[in-house]
């Protein structure tokens, strides 16, 4: 089984202060730690895993600068088998709609039974470079995918549904899924993993490789352009509540009391 | 005058509340634009009424597409009924849900038409022509305005719990009923159940008092000191996704859209962070207190009470404090 795995390296925010910079139209990244986009994470470690049991090959593609080759190794470490940068100036500033036209270029011409992406990426999360793709590669795909297996050639599907709900779907294969996280206990990844892959060839694809015009990429192959950031403004605002842990500790002690039916 | 398009959402046979928000917030924009707004059904013959009444109540025009395939989501036959439908009428502009039925299909007619789409909205604007969508980036904490390139018509899914409803209109719209006769489409994909995700063990929705914790609580060992808090104060421990999905606690005490709603008298919610998810399956609990290192969490952005601040120090403390004040 041949599984195309797309991935994303996005700055890790959870914990970040973000600052809008001087355009307003990005946040200042100098400080931001950059990793797998943690969808992907679950995405990879599926692939690896399908491979383990059915056999074939994982091939894992991402679109980004130079120093997106730290993914891609972090990928291999886990057991992909090959590894592809696709990396322009041209590919900047573009949508999901721009990165997945150079996604297709890309993965038409490979052989592969899945292609799986994470559902969303960490930083824009728009939630749509996969379904685009699986369009234009004309294949079936399921979103928000959270149990899989194969059965008969074909793919039984859990798809995440809201209100602790979940739909069982059969996928007939070659298919696209997005992976949702909470699938698979992703592996860790040590260093030493790292180092051991150190010096695998990661296959790097410009425009002109790609066969692939301006008009096609960045923001004139884009359907939406970000204008402006602004921080979200608060629906109430929180009293805050200063002061020692136990300070603090004391005033939440009486308004869980008295809030919370104790008293 | 164009068009707005509403598709409405629904599963086994009951409307879900995206669809009547999505309804409200195309009501504000061709208020503006001078649009006309129609409700799209799309369900089985037993479905049909119900659901077209329900759309009725809030929208001037109800269009309802008869086929027994409509009876549950059906990505395939979806896709065909729409990208026929939108050819057909050449709305200006399309919504859905952002949810688990949205997004599996809209990116993939927006392709199939090349019409722009943005996803996840919360707010619309339309200007000369071209339209303005607000989203979030970055779990909640950025505001992003995107603009979409010029086109006959704009498709966008909208964050549920982004526009609240009433109670419906006194007259209902009119009404217009099509048998959808097409050929079938699997495209390769067959739905086929339903499943409960979490069923048994505790249920946190009955709960006066939760203790919830999220991505910041580190590590499986330190769930003990949350869970001896709950204890003291008679409550339960709950928790954000990060947390279920690394099965350091079991799915059926997650909160959020795909796990469970509650509205206790008191949420605590310690290190999480407060992504949208999470908050439509708590904003309605009564008094919410967050305990999170970050002052830009967005939990703070809807909590009652906050502390910035180490949770390992705050809630030891805490737990003297209710033991000293329980006692008394």
């Amino acid at each position: 089984m041949n599984i195309i795995v797309c991935v994303k390296q996005t700055p890790e925010t959870v914990e970040a202060d973000l600052t809008i910079g001087p355009t307003g139209r990005d946040v200042i990244r100098d400080d931001l730690v950059y990793t797998i986009n943690e969808w992907d994470n679950y995405a990879i470690e599926e692939a690896i895993r399908l491979k383990e049991t059915h056999g074939g090959q994982v091939t894992v593609v991402t679109m980004g600068g130079e120093d997106s080759e730290d993914t891609l190794r972090r990928c291999l470490a886990m057991g992909a088998d090959e590894a592809i940068l696709l990396s322009d100036d041209m590919f900047e500033h573009g949508d999901a709609r721009a990165t997945a036209q150079v996604l297709v270029q890309c993965i038409k011409g490979r052989p592969f039974d899945l292609i799986l992406t994470g559902s969303q990426a960490a930083d824009v999360g728009q939630g749509q470079v996969g379904l685009i793709l699986a369009q234009k590669l004309n294949i079936p795909h399921a979103a928000l995918v959270i149990k899989l297996e194969m059965e008969n050639g074909a793919a039984i599907v859990h798809r995440e549904l809201e209100g602790n709900m979940e739909e069982v779907l059969k996928i007939a294969l070659p298919a696209l899924l997005s992976i949702q996280t909470g699938i698979n206990d992703p592996r860790y990844v040590s260093i030493m993993g790292i180092r051991k892959v150190r010096t695998k060839t990661i296959e790097t694809m410009d425009a002109e490789d790609l066969d692939l015009t301006e008009a096609q990429t960045g923001e004139s192959g884009s359907w939406t352009r970000l204008t402006r950031m602004y921080l979200p403004v608060a629906e109430k605002t929180a009293e805050i509540i200063a002061g020692r842990p136990e300070e603090a500790a004391a005033r939440l002690a009486e308004i869980i009391k008295n809030n919370g039916g104790l008293a | 005058m164009g068009e707005i398009l509403v598709l409405m959402e629904s599963r086994q046979g009951e409307m879900r509340d995206v669809s009547l928000e999505m309804l409200t917030l195309a009501a504000g924009l061709a208020a503006v634009s001078g649009d006309r707004v129609t409700a799209l059904v799309l369900a089985s013959q037993d479905q049909a009424a119900h659901l077209t009444d329900q759309a009725a109540g809030y929208a001037d025009s109800v269009l309802t597409l008869r086929k027994e395939s409509f009876a549950v989501y059906q990505a395939g036959e979806y896709e065909e009924a729409l990208a026929a439908l939108i050819n057909e009428r050449r709305p200006g502009l399309t919504l859905a849900g952002h949810t688990a039925f949205g997004m599996d299909f809209m990116p993939r007619l927006a392709s199939r038409l090349d019409l722009p789409l943005a996803t996840d909205c919360l707010s619309l604007s339309m200007d000369g022509g071209r339209l303005t969508a607000v989203r979030q980036m970055y779990g909640g904490k950025i505001n992003a305005e995107v603009q979409l390139r010029e086109a006959p018509g704009y498709l966008v899914t909208i964050r549920p719990g982004s526009c609240s409803f009433g109670s419906g209109q006194a007259e209902p719209g009119k009404v217009e009923v099509r048998d959808w006769s097409s050929d079938p489409v699997t495209a390769g994909r067959v739905f086929v159940k339903y499943l409960e995700t979490a069923g048994g063990g505790v249920d946190i929705t009955q709960a006066d008092i939760l203790v919830s914790v999220g991505r910041g609580i580190g590590k499986p060992e330190n769930i003990p000191l949350a869970e001896e808090l709950a204890r003291i104060l008679g409550g339960e421990l709950a928790c954000s996704r990060p947390v279920a999905d690394k099965n350091w606690l079991p799915k059926h005490r997650q909160v959020g859209t795909s796990g469970r709603t509650v509205k206790p008298k008191v949420y605590l919610a310690l290190g999480i962070s407060g992504a949208f998810q999470h908050q439509a399956g708590m904003k309605g609990a009564k008094t919410i207190i967050a305990i999170n290192k970050d002052p830009k969490a967005p939990i703070f952005n809807i909590a009652d009470y906050g502390v910035v601040g180490d949770l390992f120090q705050i809630v030891p403390a805490l737990k003297d404090q209710m033991k000293a004040i329980l006692k008394k």
